[in-house]
């Protein structure tokens, strides 16, 4: 029977979620169970339209899967997913931009700021950014190491699994359910279930790894593999919290005070530097050489920044809690580790920008290329920025402000963003078997459109966070305070409309991607003249740099 | 094991063990013959990558 195991289990669960509803402590819980129940029910019956019951015959089922083909159903799969939670994600994001501007738009009690928030920055990052992750690493350690993915179908448990997180974590947000901490808001339970898919996620890595035929691993898959390890002891320390109940969804931490902050930055940090930077830095080094059709400018460079990368980043984090309870020496520590990883990281964009040396004309004639350089270069500026706030006389100015989003935004949507659409309008057309994608115009339009947006967002919050750090410290000369606190909110609303504005021309051109990339897995190919005139001739194109 | 003890060990042996690894991977990187290897390595994803 197809599918035979997996929906006696699931609709087992199905029937677990069910009794945890019945059993349920709190309201929240039991309407989260409901939810789960309905999302495996729903999974159940679709594999079971799906299922036949025929008997096996010998010749359709191959003892062993041909070890020699690539695995790629869950990098398709991913693909789409990343796509479709990266358009979630944005929307979530222009909606929460005009509930700051027009504080009407807060719909009690679902979808009030304080439950979108968590929505959108757990969707863009964890959803989009993460099905990016697993979908680019599962495609490039394969091509890396000439091998299929290890563990057969556990490749497919982490892809689903992952999906079933990110569906709880959202739905649970919306119901209220939070543990407060940042980029880390799902309860126990759900961290518990993401703990399982991680380790699945890093069986199949390594297996992979362990299993290949190219003798010396590509500095890609160290950069995953450093991703992947360093957020499974991030995200289990992190989340170490006693559960009030089994059936309830509350928790305490097993941390209390300032110890408990600075864990939060210690795991909210290096969810940047591991998840955001690392894991991309890896998907830099594959699509960037595989796009320009050149090696990387220097391997070397890129092993001792990865050492370097990994041995600072983990001491960044103190850098989020200036002034506050936290010891002066490790404040001061995170702002000087976080000055000396300004090296590492540039070692990084210097080593991706070189990649292009000889084939800069590529960026008049390839907007995927373009769009690859645009990353880098934010990633540059983003971590020259970052740095710099770290510093503590910057950051008695920018802490707390709008800056602080300008940044983010700035490395989130420049670096991460424009890198995994590269990657995604790379990957594409190969999976699917297409010639090229539906239309090249059509990422030339969403290159724009992202980049003004970004441009757009990042230049109106430094004006609004810089506006806004200096009316909370002015003084009049009695020595009294100058603004209320509302006051400088107020003078915040024509910044947060522009803001709006740039978040909107971001999301247009991610509708765009998907329309060319819906298309392109459909299999059209749209008529059009070739970018900036004729490519270069074909055999410039495949012979190697001399 | 209280917080001074560990505090120590982090920063000397800890300290000590990061440096020396640090610099031996730095000092590995740079090793007779590495350029060329590194060179062959930079050169694993321009293979053909076909699915077959």
């Amino acid at each position: 029977m197809k599918y035979g195991t997996e929906i006696v289990v699931l609709a087992l669960a199905a029937f677990a979620a069910l009794v945890a509803a019945a059993m349920a402590q709190d309201v929240p819980f039991q309407q989260h169970m409901w939810v789960l129940f309905f999302v495996l029910l729903g999974t159940v019956v679709v594999l079971m339209r799906n299922t036949t019951f025929a008997p096996r015959r010998a010749a359709a089922i191959p003892l062993r899967p041909d070890a020699s083909a690539y695995m790629d159903g869950p990098v398709r799969y991913g693909s789409v997913a990343t796509m479709f939670w990266g358009v979630v994600g944005f929307l979530v994001g222009v909606v929460v931009a005009l509930q700051l501007a027009y504080p009407d738009l807060n719909i009690e009690p679902w979808f009030n700021f304080g439950r979108m928030r968590p929505l959108h920055t757990s969707a863009v990052v964890f959803a989009f950014g993460g099905n990016a992750l697993i979908a680019t690493s599962f495609y490039v350690v394969q091509r890396t190491c000439r091998a299929r993915l290890f563990g057969g179908n556990l490749a497919w448990f982490v892809f689903w699994g992952y999906q079933l997180f990110i569906v709880m974590a959202a739905t649970g947000y919306l119901l209220g359910i939070t543990q407060s901490r940042e980029y880390a808001e799902p309860e126990w339970y759900v961290d518990l279930w993401l703990t399982i898919v991680w380790v699945a996620y890093l069986v199949v890595f390594l297996g992979t790894i362990v299993r290949r035929k190219e003798p010396h691993i590509y500095v890609a898959n160290w950069f995953y593999l450093s991703f992947i390890v360093t957020i499974a002891m991030l995200h289990v320390v992190n989340n170490l919290a006693m559960p009030v109940s089994i059936f309830g969804s509350k928790s305490y931490s097993l941390f209390a005070g300032v110890q408990d902050a600075l864990t939060q930055w210690w795991y909210g940090h290096n969810a940047v530097g591991f998840f955001l930077t690392a894991g991309f830095l890896g998907m830099m080094y594959y699509f960037v050489p595989k796009q320009v059709n050149r090696p990387v400018y220097s391997y070397r460079l890129s092993i001792i920044h990865f050492w370097a990368l990994i041995f600072l980043y983990i001491w960044a984090g103190p850098h989020h809690l200036h002034y506050t309870a936290l010891p002066d020496w490790a404040q001061t520590l995170g702002m000087v580790f976080s000055v000396m990883l300004w090296m590492p990281s540039w070692g990084g964009m210097i080593n991706g920008l070189m990649t292009l040396s000889g084939a800069w004309d590529k960026l008049r004639t390839d907007p995927i290329v373009r769009m690859m350089v645009l990353a880098i270069a934010f990633y540059g500026m983003s971590t020259f920025e970052g740095p710099m706030m770290s510093i503590k006389v910057v950051n008695s100015l920018s802490h707390y402000t709008d800056w602080t989003i300008g940044h983010v935004h700035s490395g989130a949507l420049g670096w991460v963003g424009m890198i995994t659409f590269g990657a995604v309008y790379f990957m594409v057309p190969k999976l699917w078997g297409r010639e090229r994608l539906y239309s090249l115009r059509l990422v030339t339009w969403h290159f724009w459109l992202a980049t003004l947006g970004i441009v757009v967002y990042a230049a109106v919050m430094w004006v609004s966070g810089i506006q806004q750090g200096l009316m909370w410290r002015e003084y009049d000369d009695q020595g009294f305070l100058v603004y209320s606190f509302a006051e400088t909110v107020a003078a915040m609303y024509p910044y947060y409309v522009v803001r709006a504005v740039g978040g909107l021309l971001f999301l247009s051109g991610a509708l765009v991607m998907a329309y060319n990339i819906t298309m392109t897995i459909l299999g059209y190919e749209r008529e059009e003249e070739p970018i900036g005139g004729q490519l270069a001739s074909p055999e410039s194109v495949l012979k190697p740099a001399e | 094991m209280d917080y001074h003890v560990m505090r120590e060990f982090a920063d000397s042996w800890g300290l000590l063990f990061m440096m020396i690894f640090f610099l031996g991977a730095v000092l590995f990187v740079f090793r007779p013959g590495a350029k060329k290897q590194a060179e062959e390595a930079a050169r694993i994803p321009l293979k053909d990558d076909c699915n077959e």
